[in-house]
């Protein structure tokens, strides 16, 4: 195959699970936002969303305070912003354009009729109700997903697909943890100042912010059926972690990535599975408790660094055309 | 003047014996329901994505071209005709394109004179004496045919280059049928949507001699290309890659294609790229759509474009009044199909009758395309016919003239109901080991009432095409 179609298919999938994923995070806290909460907090919760796609200055750049409708403004239609899900799908739908020759006539127009009906949907964006769209998005990555499993010969093309699907939901995953992480300790931290709240009432909060970051990576069940317990961070955290189920952990998508590259196999990809091997052993040989001791932070960090290099070894080993042999 | 020949009806406003099923079938459809067809194929040439970009604007915007549910249809007498004279020219272009490469035969025999071929722009002195697989060079040709009457069909314009619009061809024919499945059974359609594998067996044909399973591609100038659609329909119903310039290199004269498991040696190339811009080093070095090094390959004979470089030189519009002279000479035969009379602006005397009939004539740039620089005289204002009369003057190299043909026309769903709309037809010839068509072409429609320009470009629609069989 061509490193270029190689190159579209991969972009293809990993900007429709952005879409997908930047919709998550503004669901997420667009629900927690309406919980009773201090101001300063809920300023903090949307500045920390942008800080974590390193996007507040460009968002800085363009509006004059941070508050929700500005941050969904930003997040959801701004085209000048690369992760805004207008530009993702944008781009997903181009990238699909210029490999339609590779990709089943049904991909093809699940991608193309998500830009059409996102043309609407932009036409009347002053009275869109944020929740619909974004459950739209979600709905319309479900079905892009569900075509091509549905459709699609399991040969490279499909592969490439899904590699760029992984590499961009472990990613997201993280950092979605860590975003709705540090908001807690924040919270507690602002909390323990003012020392206005009762016990029973920071719990209570507890309850609703975490289950609101379940239910952004719909996890919300899930999480009752395996645990049938209160929630709790560090159960939480070890659910988008270590559960080898759970479609969206970190473990799952790296245990997915391996046998992939495996089929894919060429001169240059020995460095990928090497480092992929070697991601997979320090998550299987430790634990939410180890991961706690360290830092849940840390570790979040770490990860990210991990998986975005395995994410350029990829890029070099097989979507820049090889120098010439 | 009098009314022009209308493919459906006859002078008495019947209709003629191949239309009369579908004349019937189609007093009996209601406006409204010919208008919710015609929002239905439009919606879904939208959703499958066959439409055009259109430059400089927003995001993404793209554009359909009018499809028309009035197909225009010919009866197999007629279409048997039509075929054997296009066969015939294709032929004898290539014969011309071998002969002004090598052995200038034509040019001894003092038919074409010399200076028409090695002055023109389009003549590639790189390409004299290289030998092509089966001398052939326009493997791809679309001819563009209008029908003047009973009969009488004119070549207006021979595609060798890079023509397009075979994918509308079969799409339009995919539409009818979704849209309209119960006239295929009270007509028998002969069969247009096998193109694709006339086009590959055509490309296999041509292969380098050394290779036995040839590798073949389409090179693309990439997705921002009006005609990407068709590129990259065609590479997908064949089965093969679609490339741009960047995913190709030379080395030692050979080319190859850079892959996700190193490269891959190329042997055939259906380039959808202009000559100009097919290699930096041979032509305009700012190209960025090109593969460096792509002459000397094709020179050492060790990949085949199709079409060659330098088929330029016998689609140009100064060298379309010869087209008739060739066939006698090259095949020894009478040519089939007219050619429409031209007067050359760069002879004074033929310069000195357009100017004097300026009303009368289409004047055309010879090196023009879309419908651009063009003067169609009988629709123009006076100040236009004057305006145009100073470009003639300061440059009639650059001019030809034909006289304004009444054009004939097919019943088209218009804003006011149906009615009578100009057409042309382009079908296109495939020359590879033997030469081979598909029954129909691609039939394009002007919908502004009078006009004469069918180019999507300006306006124009398309209709499926039907060759009836026996």
């Amino acid at each position: 195959m061509l490193s270029r179609t190689a190159d579209c298919l991969y972009w293809m999938a990993r900007y429709t699970e952005r879409a997908e994923n930047t919709a998550r995070m503004l669901d997420v806290n667009h629900q927690t936002s309406l919980l009773p909460q201090p101001e300063e907090f809920l300023e903090q919760s949307w500045r920390k969303l942008l800080t974590i796609s390193k996007l507040e200055e460009a968002f800085m750049s363009q509006y004059d305070v941070v508050n929700r409708e500005n941050v969904l403004d930003f997040m959801i239609y701004e085209t000048s912003n690369p992760s805004s899900i207008v530009s993702c799908l944008f781009a997903a739908r181009e990238n699909a354009r210029v490999i339609r020759g590779k990709i089943t006539s049904e991909v093809w127009e699940t991608q193309n009729t998500t830009w059409l009906e996102l043309q609407r949907i932009l036409e009347a964006r002053n009275q869109a109700d944020p929740s619909r769209l974004l459950e739209w998005v979600k709905h319309r990555c479900h079905l892009f997903r569900g075509v091509m499993h549905g459709t699609m010969l399991k040969n490279e093309a499909f592969y490439f697909m899904s590699v760029g699907t992984l590499l961009e939901r472990a990613d997201n995953t993280a950092r979605i943890l860590e975003t709705k992480y540090e908001d807690q300790a924040s919270l507690k931290a602002l909390r323990a100042e003012n020392k206005s709240d009762d016990e029973a009432g920071v719990d209570f909060f507890d309850f609703y912010h975490w289950a609101a970051l379940l239910r952004s990576v719909s996890a919300f069940e899930i999480y009752r059926q395996i645990y049938s317990d209160q929630v709790t961070p560090k159960q939480v955290a070890q659910l988008l972690i270590f559960n080898k189920q759970m479609p969206r952990s970190l473990v799952c998508c790296v245990n997915e990535l391996i046998p992939l590259i495996s089929e894919m196999k060429n001169q240059q990809s020995k460095e990928i599975e090497r480092l992929l091997g070697k991601l997979k052993a320090s998550l299987d040989y430790s634990d939410i408790d180890e991961v706690f001791s360290q830092g849940l932070e840390e570790f979040i960090e770490q990860f990210l660094e991990r998986i975005n290099h395995i994410a350029d070894e990829f890029s070099n080993a097989y979507l820049i055309p090889l120098a010439v042999a | 003047m009098k009314s022009p020949f209308d493919e459906m009806l006859d002078a008495t406003g019947k209709a003629r014996p191949h239309y009369q099923v579908f004349h019937n079938w189609l007093k009996q459809q209601s406006d409204t329901l010919m208008g919710l067809k015609r929002a239905e194929a439009d919606l879904i040439f939208r959703r499958v994505g066959i439409t055009f970009a259109v430059y400089g604007d927003d995001l993404g915007s793209e554009r359909t071209i009018p499809f028309d549910q009035v197909p225009r249809i010919f009866a197999a007498k007629e279409w048997e005709q039509l075929e054997a004279g296009l066969r015939q020219r294709v032929k004898a272009l290539n014969c011309f394109i071998y002969d002004v490469y090598h052995d200038e035969n034509i040019i001894k025999a003092g038919i074409v004179p010399a200076e028409q071929i090695f002055n023109n722009a389009q003549y590639r002195p790189e390409m004299r004496n290289v030998s092509v697989p089966r001398d052939i060079y326009a493997q791809i040709a679309g001819i563009d045919i209008v029908r003047a009457g009973e009969g009488e069909f004119y070549v207006l314009e021979d595609n060798l280059r890079v023509p397009s619009g075979v994918s509308y061809m079969v799409e339009d024919r995919k539409m009818m049928m979704r849209l309209f499945p119960d006239l295929f059974q009270k007509y028998r359609v002969a069969p247009v949507e096998h193109y694709p594998d006339l086009l590959l067996e055509c490309l296999k044909s041509v292969k380098p001699d050394d290779v036995k399973k040839p590798n073949v591609v389409v090179l693309t100038p990439g997705m921002y290309n009006s005609a990407y659609f068709e590129h990259s329909y065609l590479a997908q119903q064949m089965g093969v890659e679609l490339v741009e310039g960047k995913d190709l290199f030379v080395k030692n004269e050979q080319v190859f294609m850079r892959t996700t498991q190193g490269p891959e040696r190329v042997d055939v190339i259906y380039r959808r790229v202009d000559d100009d811009f097919l290699d930096p080093l041979a032509f305009r070095s700012d190209s960025t759509l090109g593969i460096a090094g792509l002459l000397s390959a094709h020179r050492a004979g060790n990949v085949t474009l199709a079409n060659a470089i330098g088929t330029g030189i016998a689609d140009d519009k100064s060298i379309y009044p010869y087209v008739p002279e060739m066939i006698e000479f090259y095949l020894g035969e009478k040519p089939i199909l007219n050619n429409v009379p031209t007067f050359q602006c760069r002879k004074p005397d033929d310069l000195a009758y357009t100017l004097a009939n300026l009303e009368k004539l289409v004047v055309k740039l010879t090196h023009g395309a879309g419908g651009y620089g063009m003067l169609v005289g009988p629709a123009s204002t006076k100040a236009e016919i004057e305006a145009f009369r100073g470009h003639l003057i300061a440059n009639p190299d650059k001019y030809i003239a034909q006289p304004t043909l009444a054009l004939s026309t097919c019943p088209t769903f218009v804003e006011s109901g149906i009615a009578p709309r100009h057409i042309d037809l382009r079908p296109f010839v495939l020359s590879g080991k033997t030469i081979k068509m598909v029954p129909g072409g691609l039939t394009r429609v002007a919908l502004k009432e009078g006009s004469l320009v069918v180019n999507s470009s300006q306006g124009g629609g398309t209709k499926d095409t039907w060759v009836l069989e026996e």
